[in-house]
């Protein structure tokens, strides 16, 4: 059985330089384009806040958008816009028959209860029953529905009504990278014909930078772009709030509802470095040959984080093949863990379908490309753990 | 010589390695045989203490070292335990599987435990601000890793040396079937002859328990613990919060019969539907489930005639048990009757995450032993749920083929079919 080939045929995207696959062209063209930056309300952090957005675009009932906070919202928006992208939107047989898989992290607690809770604790010694006290009178009952993982999943099958299956896969950026690899795989074999894939996250909360920080990931001071923080005050992470679906789908399904198609979805791989053991330059130089790079120049979009050690060893790796032009986003949109490699992919498919390149994001640091890009590289490298890339190669 | 590929010319997956934890015990020995008399795992809640709780008992696992040491920690425990014992039972190099693994692990917050440690080693700033402070100055990455949802499967991918990337997953209590579901296709897909699909849930915190009982969803029956699950029972009030592991190892029937790996049975088939009603109740007519049990036996090949025995969610909360009746008897018509449907549940409590795993792992325990665990509790049955549930004692029965269901919150219904033959 000849495997069947995967295209992308929607994309969803926000982040805060706006929404929608067009708007991020048009801004990601422009050389020299100036970061939308949040300094002072995390102080010490920067981050990439999110757009304006009019939630009632993509979530028209109001009682579905309450019983989501902004994580799962951002997400269901940028699905909904994916699935509009492609098509599929309102269409039931499209709906009912198409499989998900999201990468997700958690959703916000309620920090004025936890807040709340802290305090109380210094004059407490008996902080458990303490706990149980405030949980059971302060907690809004449904705030855990907006936290479970799974319910970013759940809250599209409700309003987009995407209902052939729903998987949500967790891990930071390994679990995007995990999403659209296993998504392609099932269609390649045969095991789904379209497939929703993608993630959100939305970090202007402060447990969502605690996550960086209890490790010193994030970056401090003055903002820099992303290949230029090595060395300076914190752990350089610059956090940005966004999300990005796709619509996978199989050629012969896209052209036969004929379908715009953006690009064809390549090899996907995969690993899981054991870098406490030096492994992670090698893991790189391995994904790369994996990749069965083409000849010629080669524009690579980068999910590089910041964060000193990994994006130190993928950029060495990428300097060493002067071939690859390398974009790290992050500079312009900062990092979006969960949902950072279907970024990748989108920017990447976005270049290939444009039939142009990006032009550099930090022209210190990122050399020009000339070319027609008909091959892209996305890469997604964790900040801490896991790494990935594809190659997405022009459709016809 | 055996066939090698199912009904859609796919690779067989055999089962070479069962491994489990429950508040029963550790292991399969321990666990079959409490489960086969009838007893109870559940009691009362002694992890935290209860004050201001409506639910005070559950089946929490509080016999490991890690037990009190938060839900990361617990998680990873159980999930190696489980590990340990199915890649030893199938003879397998347990540093060196050499296939992909697949955990289902509850979401992971920082324990309330290490907030108030934070907190409390510094007086500047209030709130989160302070919470940050303190994480900036923070050496070492224990707490860091309790926070970072891929860790628990790196480390169970360090300590067995599984191939690739580890995908951890949430599908709620689903979540332990659906690792199985991952693990069965790659190796359809001809990814890998072999694959290890765990779920473990060591989350059973009081937020946890506190969240749960907020949506209504828990048990309060806390005077009798070891009454509190009765699923299909008329006064059933709830489910109960517990905690546990299943692994299984996933092998291609043609890998594990050329390296005369013992077959301790077949994943013929697995079904799915998202439900689009609501975020934690299914929708009124039972659709998605019935289409969920319907995909697993198309998947297996079967037809409704051919399903020995139901190992069920089975719950006990008022909804799961009448939708479920709904569903199994919509699917398999008059014969739901007269077709044992059993649920775990009511001894071990609901292990959520791990849930789908610990089912399949006693579902195909079930076939090999000819043994069919009881519903105990089941003294005040529910005239609308008109099931045989196997009330209260356990019944020697061939067993041949079982379908096991998990439903989950956010409109997750995953359904495996096993059988204990090849073909």
């Amino acid at each position: 059985m000849s495997p069947h080939h995967v295209v992308i045929s929607g994309i969803g995207l926000v982040s805060s330089l706006g929404e929608g696959p067009d708007a991020h062209w048009r801004k990601l063209v422009q050389p020299g384009l100036e970061p939308v930056l949040e300094a002072s309300r995390f102080s010490p952090y920067t981050v990439h806040p999110l757009p304006e957005i009019d939630w009632n675009l993509q979530i028209a009932k109001r009682g579905d958008q309450r019983q989501m906070e902004t994580w799962q919202r951002l997400g269901t928006y940028a699905a909904g816009m994916a699935l509009d992208d492609a098509g599929i939107k309102g269409n039931d047989d499209l709906c009912t028959t198409m499989d998900m898989v999201v990468a997700a992290g958690g959703g916000e607690r309620d920090e004025t209860v936890d807040a709340d809770i802290l305090a109380a604790s210094e004059s407490r010694n008996d902080r458990d029953v303490l706990l149980n006290e405030k949980l059971t009178t302060e907690l809004r009952p449904t705030l855990f529905l907006a936290q479970l993982s799974n319910l970013l999943a759940g809250n599209i099958s409700i309003v987009h009504k995407v209902t052939g299956s729903s998987r949500t896969f967790m891990g930071e950026e390994g679990a995007g990278v995990a999403a659209v690899e296993t998504a392609a795989a099932r269609i390649r074999s045969g095991q789904s014909t379209h497939i929703l894939v993608g993630g959100a996250f939305q970090t202007e909360h402060s447990d969502m930078l605690l996550g960086y920080e209890l490790a010193g990931y994030l970056h401090r001071g003055p903002w820099r772009p992303v290949w230029q923080r090595q060395g300076l005050e914190g752990g350089g992470v610059v956090t940005g709030s966004g999300g990005a679906f796709l619509v996978l789908e199989q050629r012969e399904h896209a052209i036969s509802r004929g379908r715009k198609i953006y690009a064809e979805l390549g090899p996907v791989i995969s690993g899981r470095a054991k870098r406490r053991q030096g492994e992670l330059d090698g893991e790189i130089a391995a994904l790369l040959r994996q990749a069965a790079l083409p000849n010629g120049e080669l524009l690579t979009i980068s999910g590089a984080s910041g964060a000193h050690a990994a994006t130190a060893a993928e950029k060495s790796a990428l300097d060493a093949n002067p071939a690859i032009a390398a974009r790290g986003f992050s500079t312009l949109t900062g990092h979006m863990k969960e949902a950072q490699f279907p970024f990748a992919v989108a920017l990447a498919a976005l270049a290939v379908e444009r039939k142009a390149a990006y032009p550099a994001f930090d022209a210190a640091t990122e050399k020009p490309f000339n070319g027609v890009p008909r091959t892209v590289l996305a890469t997604a490298i964790g900040y801490h753990q896991f790494e990935g890339m594809a190659l997405v190669n022009a459709a016809d | 010589m055996a066939n090698l590929n199912d009904h859609m010319g796919r690779p067989i997956v055999a089962v070479t390695g069962i491994g489990v934890v429950t508040s029963l015990g550790v292991g399969k020995a321990d666990n079959w045989a409490a489960l086969t008399a009838g007893k109870s795992g559940i009691h009362p809640i002694t992890r935290f203490p209860v004050d201001h709780l409506n639910t005070r008992i559950s089946g929490m696992v509080d016999f490991l070292p890690s037990s009190s040491k938060g839900a990361s920690l617990l998680t990873y425990d159980l999930a190696e335990i489980a590990a340990q014992e199915a890649v030893a039972e199938a003879g397998l190099d347990s540093g060196d599987f050499g296939g992909p693994l697949f955990l289902a692990s509850p979401p992971v917050e920082l324990d309330w435990s290490e907030r108030f440690s934070l907190y409390n080693s510094d007086k500047h700033d209030i709130g989160a601000e302070r919470l940050l402070r303190v994480a900036r100055g923070m050496k070492g990455l224990d707490v860091f890793e309790t926070t970072q949802f891929g860790s628990i499967a790196d480390r169970l991918a360090d300590r067995f040396g599984t191939r690739g990337l580890p995908i951890t997953l949430s599908t709620a209590c689903a979540s332990g079937a659906t690792s199985i579901q991952l693990g069965v296709e790659a190796i359809r897909r001809g990814e890998c002859d072999r694959a290890l699909s765990l779920g473990a849930d060591g989350s059973a915190t009081a937020e946890a328990l506190i969240r749960f009982s907020l949506l209504s969803a828990l048990s309060t029956h806390n005077d009798i613990p070891e009454k509190a699950s009765k699923p299909f029972s008329k006064d059933r009030d709830g489910f109960v919060l517990a905690e546990g592991s299943g692994a299984l190892v996933l092998e291609s029937l043609e890998a594990a019969l050329a390296r005369g790996a013992n077959i301790l049975g077949i994943l013929r088939g697995c079904g799915e539907k998202a439900d689009d009603f609501h975020r934690t109740r299914s929708k009124p007519d039972g659709s998605p489930a019935i289409a969920a049990v319907r995909a697993a036996l198309a998947d297996a090949g079967l037809g409704e005639d051919e399903i020995d025995y139901v190992n069920a969610h089975g719950t006990s909360t008022p909804e799961n048990d009448k939708m479920e009746h709904l569903s199994l008897s919509t699917v398999f018509g008059e014969r739901i009757g007269s077709m044992p449907i059993s649920s775990n549940k009511s001894m071990i409590g609901h292990t959520l995450s791990a849930a789908g795993a610990v089912e399949a792992a006693f579902s195909l325990m079930t076939m090999r032993e000819s043994v069919i665990p009881p519903t105990i509790n089941y003294d005040n049955p529910d005239p609308a749920i008109v099931l045989d549930v196997v009330p209260n004692k356990k019944r020697n029965a061939e067993v041949g083929t079982v379908l096991s269901n998990s439903f989950g919150f956010g409109g997750q219904n995953t359904c495996l079919v096993m059988a204990r033959e090849p073909v």
